[in-house]
């Protein structure tokens, strides 16, 4: 093997990278999801300002109290990861606690839309009712997908949590993507629902 | 037929199919970026292969419609629509993409940031995969009941969405799902180029000491990652329209045509620049080396190339000034297509200026690079004829927009992919290449591009519609010297792909020893990885390089030399 003939002993430092690698990698990712999401939207707003009247007749009426709630328990779990990781950064053992709460209560936010979603179809809005369900179901559905990705991502990072094999920026990046998912709703909720 | 073709996407990896484990694991499933370089290299190659047949098959169908296609048979009707649109997206998202982007991001970006892999190498892997898959999904869809889609690469409902209209329930399916299948690969292969590039630099290397190449890089994969979101999103919505009985581009119920052009060409447009500016990075390492000078105005470059990027999100509806958009709109649009003409032009002069005045040396690589610069010139200048709506209103759908983007794409994929090619062989493969054969390959190249795109420009022009697959059912297309200029674009088209295989023997001849071995730099050139062994080893250095200056100080005055590597100390 060769080496490098022209080494010299000057040395030049190292620059610490500005946001580690797996920080900067999900973030590029969460770009583009946002584009997707914009995507969607902007599909979505186009076709309700066409529409004659929205919701379309016949469709019934989205639960817009019992998810404002459902926001609110979404919300929550964001402060509790944020708990996490302020405890995580004195004492690791002391995240669990807050971790597994975000957790629990993203995964009730999942169930509780799946459950709203159960009681939509019985009322008649599917998929193929209207223009209108089928934006709702995709919109919903894409953003419920990513929760499901994000409580993943969360959850492989408790695991290793509870291994003490969790290095920050695992975890930065799984914050990341969570906060991504949790703050994505509120503007949903508002172009869907209201 | 319909287990053989697959195969052939695959067939960088034939040769190792019957050897022990380790070869396995070094060739098919590698980490290695080089490796995977290599792959996404003969994985698109094959694909343009596959391209390349599609294209002869219907430029002969064209010329003398009717014939029996030696070596394809008869082209029907339907055939034809499924050729020319699977020849087109081949060649924009299985052949530009994995070749200029893919493979030379994969193989460069290590090495001239000095590195001794990509930041993710798992992630890199499963992008490959991921990518093959698509290919192979792609493939597959002509083999199934109904054959391939044939609604064009662009996929506009109705044509796409509804199977009563395109006959090809499956076909469509099949197409869309492998183009989202190669999306996520690149989003995938994004991440890891841009972080790598910023994250794993060698010390010493900083901002404005990484190659250009290296930068054209990761804008271009910036630039794609936020330009496919939405069509993503459009992807999954004709995926529902498709197959779930959604509406979402049914007028009839609610739903909305239009909307799947501004999802697409808001994607569309910015990735004319994501596969343009690797072929313009390649172009100006290429130049320095054998102009032997400076890069001109590195620094305007790169911020050209920023501008360039933002206001490629600002002109997508030039591609719709027919589909009833609003006149006021239109003009917008035709001021914004005006003005990224401007960057584009500036690109240009910044090549001139940086040969103006060096010893210029017209080796192979060098050829290419020039006649990228010179090519694309042309089709720069008439996509301005193009954004001004006016003129657009004649011109849309014409042979016209047709060789327009043949004078755009041919200089990025092919010429920039042979100029990149032929410049970093000796690192590849450790020889040279045979430099006769080489500029063969390239007039044999050259020529006959001119004579088959110039004759579409004037075939546009007097109003040949595109997608028309006999013009015998036009009387007022189907003059005998409209039918003489196909012919000679037909039989140009023949004879370039004659002289491709002087390119194949050359490889062949080169990498089986006959050509001397290259050494580490051949080229005499600055940037890192001409600093290791050709080819590079794993992990790519003994000892990582440390940087001590930008990679253009060519010709340095007071210097023996004339070149001045980026790891040597003053
Ligand atoms: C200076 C820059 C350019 C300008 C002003 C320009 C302008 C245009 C316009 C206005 C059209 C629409 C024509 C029509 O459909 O009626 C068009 C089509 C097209 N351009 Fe360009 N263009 C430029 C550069 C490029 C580059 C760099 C590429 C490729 C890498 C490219 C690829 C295409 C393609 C593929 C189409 C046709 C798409 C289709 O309808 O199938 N253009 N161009
Ligand atoms: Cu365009």
């Amino acid at each position: 093997m060769t080496s490098r003939s022209t080494a010299s002993l000057r040395v030049i430092s190292d620059p610490r990278p500005v946001l580690p690698s797996a920080v900067l990698g999900m973030l590029i990712f969460v770009v583009a999801e946002m584009m997707m999401f914009a995507g969607l939207m902007s599909a979505y707003t186009i076709v309700r300002a066409g529409a004659l009247g929205w919701p379309p007749p016949g469709q019934p009426r989205l639960p817009v109290e019992a998810t404002a709630f459902n926001t609110a328990v979404l919300l929550a779990s964001a402060a509790f990861l944020f708990f996490a990781n302020r405890a995580y950064t004195r004492n690791r053992d002391l995240a669990k606690r807050p971790l597994f709460t975000a957790m629990a209560l993203g995964a009730f936010f999942v169930v509780f839309q799946g459950y709203e979603w159960v009681m939509l179809i019985r009322q008649g809005l599917t998929l193929t009712s209207s223009i209108h369900g089928s934006f709702f179901f995709l919109i919903v559905g894409m953003h419920g997908l990513h929760a499901v990705a994000g409580l993943t991502v969360l959850g492989r990072a408790g695991l290793k949590l509870s291994k003490g094999l969790l290095a920050p920026s695992t975890f930065a990046a799984a914050q990341v993507f969570w906060y991504f998912v949790v703050g994505l709703w509120p503007v949903l909720y508002f172009m869907v629902y209201l | 037929m319909a287990e053989s073709i697959p195969a052939d996407a695959m067939h960088a990896h034939d040769d190792h199919h019957h050897t022990e484990q380790s070869i396995w694991s070094k060739y098919v499933f590698s980490t290695d970026h080089k490796m995977i370089a290599m792959q996404y290299m003969f994985t698109g190659m094959a694909m343009a292969l596959i391209g390349g047949f599609m294209a002869y098959a219907f430029r002969m169908q064209l010329a003398f419609p009717g014939i029996d296609v030696p070596g394809y048979g008869t082209v029907t009707a339907s055939d034809y629509n499924a050729l020319v649109t699977n020849h087109g997206t081949i060649m924009i998202f299985w052949v530009a993409m994995p070749v200029l982007i893919a493979a030379f991001g994969n193989y460069l970006i290590p090495l001239m940031v000095g590195c001794d892999d990509m930041v993710f190498p798992r992630l890199n892997r499963l992008s490959y995969q991921i990518f093959l898959l698509s290919a192979i999904v792609l493939i597959a869809s002509f083999f199934v009941p109904g054959g391939g889609f044939g609604g064009a690469w662009t996929a506009y409902p109705p044509l796409s969405a509804k199977s009563q209209y395109s006959l090809t329930a499956l076909g469509s399916s099949f197409w869309l799902v492998a183009v989202a299948l190669e999306f996520t690969a690149f989003l995938l292969g994004g991440i890891n180029f841009v972080t790598t590039a910023m994250n794993a630099r060698a010390p010493g290397m900083k901002i404005f000491d990484i190659p250009i190449v290296v930068w054209m890089i990761v804008v271009a994969s910036i630039l794609f990652m936020s330009s496919v979101g939405p069509l993503i999103a459009g992807a999954v919505m004709l995926f529902m329209d498709q197959n779930v009985g959604t509406a979402f581009f049914d007028p009839d119920k609610g739903g909305d045509p239009i909307l799947w052009q501004h999802l697409f060409w808001f994607f569309g447009h910015p990735e004319v620049y994501v596969v343009l500016l690797p072929a313009m990075g390649i172009t100006a390492e290429i130049m320095c080396v054998f102009a032997r000078k400076k890069m001109f105005a590195y620094k305007t470059f790169l911020y050209t190339t920023f501008a360039t990027g933002i206001l490629s999100f600002t002109v997508w509806a030039h591609h719709q000034f027919v589909a009833g958009i609003d006149p006021r709109m239109a003009n917008i649009f035709t001021v914004t297509t005006l003005l990224i003409s401007i960057p584009i032009a500036e690109m240009c002069f910044i090549y001139i200026a940086t040969l103006y005045g060096g010893s210029i040396r017209l080796t192979t690589p060098m050829l290419w690079a020039l006649a990228f610069v010179a090519e694309f010139l042309i089709g720069g200048v008439t996509g301005i004829f193009l954004g001004a709506s006016g003129a657009d209103i004649y011109f849309h759908d014409t042979y016209f927009v047709l060789a327009h983007f043949h004078y755009t794409f041919f200089p990025i994929a092919i010429i920039g992919t042979f100029a990149g090619f032929t410049y970093w062989f000796p690192k590849m493969f450790g020889k040279m290449m045979n430099d006769t054969l080489g500029k063969i390959h390239f007039w044999g190249t050259i020529i006959p591009f001119n004579f088959i795109f110039i004759p579409l420009f004037v075939l546009g022009a007097a109003g040949q519609h595109r997608r028309i697959y006999n013009y015998e059912h036009f009387p007022e297309l189907a003059g005998v010297e409209m039918q003489d200029m196909r012919v000679l674009a037909t039989v140009s088209m023949l004879v370039m792909l004659v002289f491709q295989l002087v390119f194949f023997y050359n490889c062949f001849i080169s990498w089986k020893k006959k050509q001397k071995d290259a050494g580490k730099n051949p080229w005499k050139a600055n940037t890192l990885e001409w600093t290791t062994d050709s080819p590079p080893p794993h992990g790519n250095w003994p000892e990582l390089p440390t940087v001590y200056r930008g990679p253009y100080e060519y010709s340095v005055p007071g210097r023996e030399e004339d070149y001045f590597p980026q790891n040597v100390p003053d």
